[in-house]
């Protein structure tokens, strides 16, 4: 009896963590108008639904876009400002690093405020673009912070040997550094992305005709639930679980042989 | 490859620190020098001085006749092997040795040739596709010397190459590293803090000391007759005998001694290796001693030594390993003066 306890209890965490998402899948396939119990049997007309809407469909593609495009640029910026901050002693770099990562403390909600501000008085106003910038904002923090907790001695010595067999800063970056940093890359990189794809109050202030993924749902569930909501729902889930399972395997997994 | 190296008056400052101090040391084209010294002493700063990694506050670094100061790395004709071997770990071990050869332009053809080659000299041929991390220990100080090699320096400089492996492999990869230093006749300089692996592997041993050369020289003159106390203590274990010169004798607690030409007046310390001390007839009589212990060591016996007339001077010799010393026996000892190196009591 005893031993059971902890399985007992193991059971109801992870009943508690996933009971949403399996609720949410289950109720995708619901024959019926509404994702209420009781469930009437299985169908994919929903699904079928969704794929043809085109709404939905450039909405799922504007999302792909600003989080393929802003995860690339806060890696390629972070990478930047991780090397020049481990490489190179400035004085206080202790403070840059500090005022580098401290948007990561601040709530979305203000972040956006403050872009929305900005955008709506001195810049084109709000767009795709604009949300895409909105990413980088709360993205940069992370991939910089990623990439420089994995800059250690070991690349560093591998660098100085490299300038000692003759070769030149860009090719000590392009043929040492960025490869042997490519894991932790890689992982800001995915990680920045499945950030963005699910990000929605930026993305629901910096944008105003085309939409991310989420901002479209949103507007969907104002005029109530459906199991159409549903089907979406999965379908991005599937995505955020594709992305989580290929870092573990092409990345985390290669490091650990 | 391989080219002559001239220092003259090489300081080196880090702050208030003086970590070289007057530094002159000429290396002949081929040699094998070891720098040797505790940590702290300057030896690495003097290897990265001649890498190009430092550039000294004072003094020129000649290699091959020409300045080269205050030349970058790259642009030297010398290779480091970097204590922590510091391999590339994303590419194969050809890869990795082919780099050098890469950066100056080979085809990749000739850079596979080139590094297919070195493998081969280090035994190493058959791994070529390998990556790093699947390598020993050993294996990777082998493709670290490979990789320096490919480039074809003039001097490679070598910095506590063997630091990070166990002590039978050390003494293995000692005699490969002199092997391939004749095989090519690079000038190789390393460095290190143990005595053995410096005795059996270098030409000259150059002895160092804050920021300072105590003592250069071929290893047996330099652990036989060190130029100074210091070098005499770090190259082994040594008796030193307080003494003074008086006329043409030196005054000790173990007996007089003729005192040798050029011996200074005042108080000195006279040593002697615990190999230098025997029993029974010889040129110094050292008087009667009581062995308080002895220790078996396979080559002899390692005797903790009592002199009756000086009780408190423990000295240390070894003696035959063919009789068993009895402990709390009385045994004369001897000397040869020649084996005595003299210096200057410290005060």
């Amino acid at each position: 009896m005893r031993r059971a306890i902890p399985w007992v209890y193991m059971a109801l965490a992870y009943a508690f963590i996933f009971l949403p998402v399996v609720t949410l899948v289950l109720f995708s396939f619901q024959d019926g108008r509404l994702p209420v119990p009781p469930f009437n049997g299985p169908t994919l007309k929903w699904y079928a639904d969704v794929l043809g809407d085109t709404r939905l469909m450039s909405a799922l593609l504007n999302s792909l876009l600003v989080g393929a495009g802003s995860a690339a640029l806060s890696c390629a910026l972070g990478f930047l400002a991780a090397y020049g901050l481990a490489r190179h002693v400035l004085p206080g770099t202790l403070f840059l690093r500090g005022l580098l990562i401290a948007p990561m403390t601040v709530s979305y909600l203000i972040i956006g405020l403050g872009l929305l501000i900005v955008f709506n008085n001195y810049g084109p106003g709000p767009s795709l673009w604009a949300a895409g910038v909105g990413h980088v904002v709360i993205n940069l923090p992370l991939a910089f912070a990623i990439i420089y907790a994995s800059m250690g001695a070991q690349q560093e010595n591998a660098e100085r040997a490299a300038r000692d067999l003759g070769a030149s800063e860009a090719r000590v970056l392009a043929l040492v550094t960025i490869p042997m940093l490519a894991p932790a890359i890689l992982a800001a990189f995915f990680l920045c992305l499945t950030l963005s794809w699910d990000e929605f109050i930026i993305a629901f202030l910096m944008t105003r005709f085309d939409v991310t993924l989420p901002v479209e749902i949103w507007s969907l569930l104002r005029s109530g639930l459906s199991p159409r909501t549903n089907a979406i729902g999965s379908l991005v889930f599937l995505v955020s679980v594709a992305l989580v399972i290929g870092l573990e395997l092409f990345i985390f997994g290669r490091k650990r042989r | 490859m391989t080219a002559p190296i001239s220092l003259s008056g090489i300081s080196h400052d880090f702050g208030d620190f003086r970590a070289l101090d007057d530094i002159d040391l000429e290396i002949e084209a081929g040699e094998y020098i070891v720098l040797l010294g505790p940590s702290g002493c300057g030896k690495t700063t003097l290897l990265s001085v001649l890498g190009g990694f430092v550039t000294p506050s004072e003094g020129t670094v000649l290699i091959g006749g020409r300045d080269m100061t205050g030349v970058a790395p790259a642009k030297r004709p010398t290779t480091t092997m970097f204590q922590d071997y510091a391999l590339f770990p994303h590419m194969s071990l050809r890869d990795n040795v082919g780099f050098g050869p890469r950066m100056a332009g080979a085809s990749k053809a000739a850079r596979n040739a080139k590094a297919d080659e070195l493998l081969d000299l280090v035994g190493l041929k058959e791994a070529a596709k390998k990556r790093p991390y699947a390598l020993s220990g050993g294996q990777r100080q082998r493709v670290a010397l490979a990789r320096s090699l490919a480039v074809d320096p003039d001097v490679l400089l070598l910095d506590e190459p063997l630091g990070a492996l166990d002590l039978s492999l050390r003494r293995a990869m000692q005699d490969e590293l002199k092997q391939i230093q004749r095989k090519i006749g690079t000038t190789f300089v390393h460095v290190t803090h143990d005595q053995e692996e410096a005795m059996a592997i270098a030409d000259r041993i150059v002895v160092m000391n804050g920021g300072r050369i105590e003592d250069c020289g071929p290893p047996d003159r330099v652990y036989r007759q060190p130029g100074s106390l210091f070098a005499a203590g770090f190259m082994g274990e040594m008796n030193r005998i307080p003494g003074t010169r008086k006329g043409p004798m030196i005054e000790t607690a173990v007996g007089p001694l003729p005192a040798p030409d050029g011996t200074p007046t005042g108080a000195l310390t006279l040593c002697l290796r615990p190999e230098q001390i025997g029993i029974g007839k010889g040129g110094w009589d050292m008087g009667q001693a009581r062995i308080t212990d002895a220790a078996f060591f396979g080559t002899h016996f390692r005797c903790h030594l009592a002199p009756e007339a000086a009780p408190d001077l423990a000295l240390i010799a070894h003696l035959p390993p063919n009789a068993r010393p009895e402990v709390g026996s009385v045994v004369t000892l001897t000397a040869d003066p020649a084996d005595l190196s003299i210096f200057e009591a410290k005060t």
